[in-house]
């Protein structure tokens, strides 16, 4: 549930980066909070291990500017991918506006998509959310290791596996060069956008 | 009730209503925030500036892991947190199932009197909430 002050003319937007562990969420928010420092007024909050792993979340606030006179922030937030973090997951996702399912293309990768966006359906249900009416995009990520020998999913077995049913909008991407990381994001900004102002006007 | 919009009206009621409990009683910064981490008000000093958003975010984040806790130990719920430090401390305390009160205060407050005064506060927002 977006949240929007009357007073001081401010939405505040929530949208989650979710996926299976070590898909490249946390990267994705890494690469927009050095791309467009000029609109993020504070620094990136990561709650993770020692291991560099994402332990809660992280959270990236975003200014998008004005939208009819009202300030848009945007506010970004990841999940912990790991299986075991499914209870921190869940509160992760509490009020949110819009999803960006970050899929990890690696060939070996491919049924640990599938059973992460089983859980995302099963996650949003409990708020009563459903995947088939709240703004997602998907996003194919590590598209560059084909460049490296690594085997990837083509896009279209990809597109079978996770977004037969859902007919999202998907982007091949690579949060590690920044490849699509701001196509994704404008669009998931558009469709959240959009979905709000067709339940409040 | 409507949690999605806050109306000029009522936020301006909200805003005076932690004015005069907490602020001038001599609290650092006082925020209203919703469970999903967003930040409903926002009051300070106007000395102390923090990062409110990412405060919010965190905040919410903690409530809920501790809420999560409290139910693990067969407890309803916890509905108050407090953190202590040597200059400042922090006090969270449940409004409704929706809303968290937090509050941000140096040593020279009494814990035992920012709650008295954190009570009062909260039974004044439920009653203007529950009138819209």
């Amino acid at each position: 549930m977006s949240f929007i002050n009357l007073k001081e003319k401010v939405v505040q937007v929530k949208i989650v980066y979710y996926g299976p562990g070590r898909c490249g969420k946390t990267t994705n928010l890494e690469y927009i909070n050095r791309t467009f420092r000029n609109q993020i007024v504070s620094e990136m909050v990561s709650l993770k291990t020692h291991g560099d792993r994402t332990l809660f979340f992280d959270f990236l606030p975003f200014n998008m500017g004005k939208i009819k006179g009202y300030d848009i922030k945007i506010q970004l937030y990841t999940v912990p991918g790991q299986v075991k973090y499914n209870a921190t997951r869940k509160l992760v996702l509490r009020g949110v506006d819009g999803i960006v399912f970050v899929a990890d293309a690696m060939a070996k990768q491919r049924e640990k998509n599938i059973r992460s966006l089983n859980q995302l359906h099963e996650n949003l249900l409990s708020y009563k959310e459903s995947i088939f009416k709240i703004p997602l995009v998907m996003q194919y990520n590590k598209i560059d290791l084909k460049e490296h020998g690594i085997p990837i999913l083509p896009t279209e077995v990809l597109q079978k596996d996770l977004n037969s049913r859902l007919q999202v909008p998907y982007f091949e991407a690579s949060a590690v060069t920044g490849y699509n990381v701001a196509t994704t994001l404008k669009k998931i900004i558009a469709s959240t956008i959009i979905a709000i102002q067709k339940k409040l006007f | 009730m409507n949690y999605g919009i806050v109306s000029q009206e009522q936020i301006e009621k909200i805003d005076s209503i932690l004015t005069d409990k907490l602020i001038k009683l001599g609290v650092d910064c006082v925020i209203v925030i919703d469970m999903a981490g967003n930040i409903i008000t926002a009051k300070d000093n106007s000395e102390s500036k923090y990062d409110v958003y990412s405060f919010a975010a965190l905040a919410a984040g903690n409530f809920a892991t501790v809420d999560a806790m409290a139910k693990l130990v067969g407890e309803e719920q916890f509905s108050l947190l407090f953190h202590k430090g040597q200059e400042s401390s922090i006090h969270f305390s449940k409004i409704d199932e929706e809303l968290l009160l937090i509050s941000m205060f140096g040593q020279e407050i009494s814990l035992g009197f920012l709650r008295l005064n954190v009570v009062d506060a909260i039974e004044q927002i439920k009653r203007l909430w529950n009138k819209s």
